[in-house]
């Protein structure tokens, strides 16, 4: 077997593909961040206890209503999108004329809310999600054994990014979004309804916090701080590739899922703070962020 | 900077100068007093809040910087006095010196980085290197992982009075704290508290001005840790325990639902809502309640509509019915 630096060429495959999963999830979650506060103005701190409120929607759907793996990754974003328009319209919308640092400490305080909600309905312990039958097995490339479900969830929030990126760069309804960006008074004298369209938007970011969720469930175990340990990565995600672009948070996102999983092969007890030395060595070398300018 | 002061000294302080004094006397003798009918212990855990809120408060209400990872060093410091306390076999003086050291070169550190940054990225960032000491705290080996370090030795003050017990315990603390309120109050009076003040209210005109803005900064979080650091210190040697629960994110937003409650910003308000965190946790912890989702809803509740906090919202109607045109510091 071929080995690198003295590492087998197989173990070296498996923790990128495993590095390219957690890239995957980060790039979900920021690219959701990274919109949230294009638009609103709002660091979301609740991200990630929508992300554990998606996997809990597909476990409970799963276990209570039947309904299968496929349905709910429809439903589970859905339905946390109900959510996201609950909070937005209830709570969040109130403090937009307010310093940033109230919705950030709002949504924190929602974060905990859900957290503590579910932690005492569920408790701490995590709850195993089964593998849906269609990508249960796997595919021998040769070289390694890559388990069809991993390969999906790629490919799936691939996909999604790709298309959360053709919608607003490239449609009409994303060119009014990016339009409310810039000049929100502008574009409602134009007759855009501009706070129904901040509800949607924060509804369909956490949707994809809840698809994230879903996609995670069968691959970890759905458990109540589940959203919470993500999140935190993901704000240094953030902080590393700043919010300025789209195509910037998922390449950010990916690059250190992949970072991560070298740094577990070579360096393993280092692997948990990789992604918090790479955050440090950015705002050393280039404080604004790769992607980013500071606004 | 004398027309910050000029402004900022209030008229009306002196015509209050009675009613403080007879406050002042009258809330001294009630935290003497205090341990002959509370549990001395639990006065002292909330001695220690009311420290690490206060010193949180230097950041979050004076200097306008939201930290979100003031656990490092609350925690961090925990961690340090408690091993050198019990492993070193430190006398209870220079472990709390070596915590509080610790924290305040975190502080040093953390805030140099963190300052690159502004507003929502300043507490991303702060959060994030919060993280990176819990993850250190997991792995280190000599912080026990999750059982922390346990039965840290209570010790001596000067080899004189018996930490053991916990009466004397809660005067030692109070005296601490009292030290660390009375650093703060002192370095808010300062034209160094004026600045801070200017650079919270409009950073590019304090710059415009010629002040060395990351400086203030740095100096205002660098002693903010220190003192965290303390209030860690002492908890550690008051609880003969550091562990896990002091380096998480949650006890870093725990400390700022303390300040936004008390009222940031002002010298009491901290005080006033580490006390009340505190208490209502206490009295949680038995009901079977789920406290991180009503910590969780007093949050919200706090943002949403009293967002001055608990003493802020009372200073500013006391303030509004004397003279309506001074709401200032």
């Amino acid at each position: 077997m071929t080995e690198i630096f003295g590492v087998p060429f197989a173990v070296l495959l498996g923790q990128l593909l495993l590095g390219l999963i957690n890239g995957s999830f980060y790039a979900l979650l920021s690219l959701g961040l990274a919109i949230i506060f294009g638009m609103l103005n709002v660091i979301n701190f609740a991200h990630g206890a929508f992300y554990m409120l998606g996997g809990f929607a597909a476990l409970v759907a799963f276990n209570t209503l039947g309904i299968g793996y496929w349905p709910s990754l429809i439903v589970a974003p859905l339905a946390v999108g109900l959510i996201g328009v609950v909070v937005e319209k209830l709570l969040l919308r109130h403090l937009y004329k307010m310093d940033h640092l109230y919705s950030l400490l709002l949504t924190f305080g929602v974060a905990l809310m859900l957290e503590g909600l579910f932690r005492h309905l569920f408790g701490s312990a995590g709850k195993p999600y089964p593998l849906p039958e269609a990508l249960s097995g796997g595919i021998n490339l040769g070289f390694m054994f890559l388990p069809a479900y991993r390969a999906w969830v790629i490919v799936a929030s691939l996909g999604v990014c790709l298309v959360t990126w053709y919608a607003i760069e490239r449609t009409r309804l994303g060119a009014y979004l990016r339009a409310a960006t810039e000049n929100p008074s502008l574009v409602q004298a134009f007759g855009i309804n501009v706070p129904v369209m901040l509800t949607l938007t924060y509804a369909f970011c956490v949707g994809l916090a809840g698809f994230a969720g879903a996609l995670a469930a069968p691959l970890y175990q759905v458990s109540p701080g589940m959203g919470s340990n993500l999140i935190i990565i993901v704000f240094a995600v953030v902080v590393i590739g700043g919010m300025g672009s789209i195509i910037g948070a998922v390449v950010t996102g990916l690059s250190l899922g992949l970072i991560e999983g070298l740094t577990k092969v070579f360096v393993p007890s280092a692997s948990a703070i990789a992604v918090f030395l790479v955050m440090v060595a950015v705002l050393l070398l280039r404080p604004s962020g790769l992607f980013g300018r500071e606004r | 900077m004398t027309l910050l002061s000029a402004t900022a000294a209030a008229p009306t302080t002196r015509s209050f100068s009675t009613v403080r004094l007879f406050l002042l006397v009258a809330a001294a003798a009630v935290v003497l007093a205090a341990p002959l009918a509370i549990y001395p212990l639990f006065l002292v855990k909330i001695l220690c809040f009311i420290l690490f809120a206060s010193a949180l408060n230097i950041v979050l209400g004076f200097a306008g910087l939201l930290s979100f990872g003031h656990a490092a060093f609350f925690g961090g410091a925990a961690y340090i006095t408690a091993h050198a306390a019990k492993v070193w076999g430190l006398p209870f003086e220079l472990a709390v010196l070596a915590g509080v050291g610790f924290a305040t070169v975190l502080g040093l550190v953390f805030g140099a980085l963190a300052i690159r940054r502004h507003g929502i990225y300043f507490a991303m960032v702060t959060l994030a290197l919060a993280q990176m000491v819990y993850f250190l705290a997991v792995q280190l080996p000599f912080t026990g992982g999750e059982d922390g370090i346990q039965s840290v030795p209570h010790g001596t003050l000067l080899g004189i009075v018996d930490l053991g017990k916990s009466t004397s315990m809660y005067y030692v603390v109070l005296g601490f704290t009292a030290f660390g309120l009375f650093v703060i109050w002192r370095a808010i009076r300062s034209p160094f508290g004026h600045i801070l003040a200017a650079i919270r209210e409009n950073e590019q005109r304090a710059r415009s001005l010629g002040l060395n803005v990351e400086r203030y900064k740095l100096i205002a979080f660098t002693l903010s840790a220190a003192l965290s650091g303390l209030a860690g210190s002492l908890k550690a040697i008051a609880f003969q325990l550091a562990s896990l629960a002091d380096v998480t994110w949650h006890m870093s937003g725990e400390v700022i639902l303390m300040t936004l409650l008390g009222g940031m910003g002002t010298l009491i308000g901290p005080a006033v809502g580490a006390t009340f965190v505190v208490s209502m946790e206490h009295y949680l912890s038995t009901s079977g309640l789920p406290i991180t989702f009503i910590i969780g809803t007093v949050f919200v509740i706090c943002v949403m509509l009293f967002r001055r906090g608990i003493y802020g919202e009372i200073r500013a109607r006391l303030l509004a019915t004397r003279q309506p045109s001074d709401l200032g510091d």
